[in-house]
């Protein structure tokens, strides 16, 4: 029992930068823009959220630090995009491999350095509960902010006004521009914030999840998170169940050696990305409801004037 | 008041579409002299290691058509699907099996000397990288699956694959336990092609699909179909151009080509199989590709910058202790403007007076 309860703790903490960095593309995709930068921004914000924490010695403001990274870099596809009409995929990439360069760049002096970890929650009497304590008050502070964004977003896109303008702009640029909302100014703020929620996913990579910094430290998790979307047909609470399901994938490797499995390691490192492949072919294979769940306009550009 | 203002330009501009690499290479020197600059050194010099010495002598010339050739028949390869919006971004993870491919037949027929060899390592090299991009492909037309995250994801499956291959099973007996295959046998190696440098053969196979490139898109059916695909979906549907077709096609001709610059590294600058074989062709491709503007020509000339982006980054990094991660870094900046100055292709600026300025002057 105390096991399975361990091993639960273990997945929500695999699946968290999952669901930081796919919520966020998922709010970004919803405006209707397609950014595929998500491994690039991660990266970047790992990286410097963690420069950020071993100066200052405040693992928070590596997390603060680690979001406006993510944010700064989207602001680059924004601006490419969004203004300058470039075409998204094109351009997601670009930030991506940009991104993998640039947090190699300024990481380089920092690949051995030991920083102060944000630590999971330890609340005295209640955290040693049997089971229960673990479960409930055990997490790392940012797996309980990964679910407090959750709710915030589910919240936001489908209680509120914002969020109804959001998706709008996302169906169909043309009439909520014909409305008079602001179209372009709108999707900016919903690029910037995926790229905010990418940069915090890797920032928990970077200290707490794996308190370090390798080069390609997310090992393509920010790809995986694009792939979440998409199964989760851009529901907030089927982004969850798949990045806590990926989270176990994840898990199971290193699960299968403490078993005694006798398989070399590498079969169990493809897991994570077999698994993306096999569902994401499942989900889409009915072209009519992705057709049907997707952003009507997902990676068209729209220009005011046209 | 004076407004900036992006106006639709009624026909796309061909010299805004070759102006725009320039641009790009000439924002990522710049780039590169203030990040120099910043980093303490003399930016003059640090520009002159990076972009010049590494090409100032025959060898040097060689080692910058070596390193280009695999850069140049991956990005050949890509630019075809491209052109159809046909998003294989996985072409490293199908170098990668096109290696292993060419790699397991050196392997397997070491010790006869036949000098066919060789030729049917390149073959299997391309059926390697084939199958590899054959996945996403069937994927795509039968399950819908987007091309892009599924061919992504096989290059990590690849590269486990390549790591598990020389930790196990094709491991060199005689290797001390490095994680390495035995060293090909000599006809299992390209052919040298100049003197006194390491260019072999390669370079015309690379060669040789840049012109088969330009046939194929200018000159056939096939290719005329796949540019109609790319440049209206519906128009292309309505003449019965099939889009699976279309994607089969792009996807196979990539993986071919990627498959091809696999094989070609172990058979040529490598000579063994290597946990790691490529500092990521595939994905530099990508950008070659479209530096290149999905044109072979385009595509010769880009490839030959981007080998050059990487012997600087070798060369910055020994001679001015300067990082080599500083290519990738020059990599990401190029794309990055060439889709940024690409907005000039469509658009035109136009300077605006405000309606506030106009009311005061008159």
């Amino acid at each position: 029992m105390d096991h399975a309860a361990a091993l639960l703790v273990l997945t929500l903490a695999a699946g968290t930068p999952l669901v930081y960095a796919a919520l966020g593309e998922l709010v970004t995709e919803k405006s209707g823009v397609l950014n595929l930068g998500v491994e690039g921004m991660m990266l970047v914000g790992a990286v410097v959220a963690f420069i950020v924490a071993a100066m200052t010695k405040s693992p928070w403001l590596g997390v603060v630090a680690g979001m406006a990274a993510g944010a700064a870099l989207s602001l680059i596809f924004a601006v490419v995009t969004l203004t300058l009409q470039a075409n998204q995929v094109a351009s997601g990439l670009a930030l991506s491999l940009f991104g993998v360069g640039l947090s190699a760049f300024i990481g380089l002096d920092y690949v051995s350095v030991v920083i102060e970890p944000i630590k999971p929650l330890s609340i005295a009497a209640l955290s040693d509960l049997p089971v229960i304590g673990k479960l409930l008050f055990g997490h790392n502070p940012l797996v309980y902010l990964s679910l407090v964004l959750f709710a915030a977003i589910q919240w936001f896109l489908f209680r509120t006004r914002g969020g109804l303008v959001l998706r709008a702009v996302g169906e169909s640029p043309q009439s909520a521009h014909a409305i008079g909302y602001p179209v372009v100014r709108i999707r900016y703020l919903a690029v910037l914030f995926g790229g905010a929620c990418a940069g915090l996913g890797g920032a928990y990579l970077s200290l707490a999840y794996n308190p370090s910094w390798t080069e390609g430290m997310t090992s393509g998790r920010g790809w995986i998170a694009l792939a979440l979307v998409v199964f989760a047909t851009w529901k907030p609470w089927r982004v969850l169940a798949g990045a806590y399901l990926f989270g176990g994938v994840t898990l199971a490797q290193f699960q299968a050696q403490a078993l005694g499995v006798e398989l070399p390691s590498q079969y169990l490192s493809m897991l994570p990305y077999v698994a993306t492949i096999v569902v994401l072919a499942i989900i889409s294979r009915d072209a009519a409801v992705i057709k049907l769940n997707a952003p009507a306009s997902l990676g068209r550009p729209f220009h005011p004037d046209s | 008041m004076i407004r900036l203002r992006l106006e639709a330009r009624p026909e796309p501009s061909r010299l805004a579409g070759w102006l725009s690499p320039i641009v790009a290479t000439a924002a990522v020197l710049l780039i590169g002299f203030v990040l120099f600059s910043a980093m303490g050194k003399d930016p003059w010099q640090a520009l002159y290691v990076f972009f010049i010495e590494p090409v100032d002598t025959l060898y040097d010339l060689g080692e910058l058509l070596l390193k280009a050739s695999p850069i140049m028949l991956c990005a050949v390869g890509l630019a075809v699907g491209y052109r159809a919006n046909v998003w294989n971004i996985g072409a490293e993870g199908q170098l990668i099996m096109g290696a292993i491919f060419g790699g397991g037949v050196a392997l397997a027929f070491h010790d006869t000397d036949s000098r066919w060899v060789l030729a049917v390592m390149l073959a299997a090299g391309m059926v390697g990288g084939m199958l590899w991009s054959a996945i996403p492909a069937f994927l795509r037309t039968r399950f819908n699956a987007n091309e892009i995250l599924v061919s992504l994801m096989l290059v990590y499956v690849a590269s486990l694959f390549l790591s598990l291959l020389v930790h196990d099973a094709w491991r060199d007996p005689e290797g001390f336990n490095f994680p390495q295959s035995k060293m090909f046998a000599d006809n299992a190696l390209l052919p040298n092609l100049v003197a006194e440098t390491r260019l072999n053969v390669g370079l015309l196979l690379a060669l040789a699909a840049v012109a088969l490139g330009w046939l194929f898109m200018r000159k056939s059916l096939a290719g005329y179909r796949m540019r109609v695909a790319g440049l209206a979906p519906a128009a292309a549907n309505y003449a019965g151009i099939s889009a699976s077709r279309t994607v089969w096609l792009g996807m196979l001709i990539g993986g071919a080509c990627a498959g091809l610059a696999g094989v070609s590294e172990v058979a040529g600058p490598i000579g063994q199989l290597l946990p790691v074989i490529s500092p990521g062709y595939g994905f530099a491709a990508i950008i070659v590709a479209f530096v290149g503007r999905l044109h072979p020509v385009g595509i010769f000339f880009a490839s030959l910058l981007m080998s050059l982006l990487y012997l600087g980054g070798e060369a910055a990094q020994m001679r001015l202790a300067l990082p080599s991660s500083v290519t990738g870094l020059f990599q990401g900046t190029l794309l990055l403007f060439l889709l940024a100055s690409d907005v000039f292709i469509h658009y035109r600026l136009r300077v605006m007076r405000a309606p506030v300025a106009v009311a005061k002057a008159a």
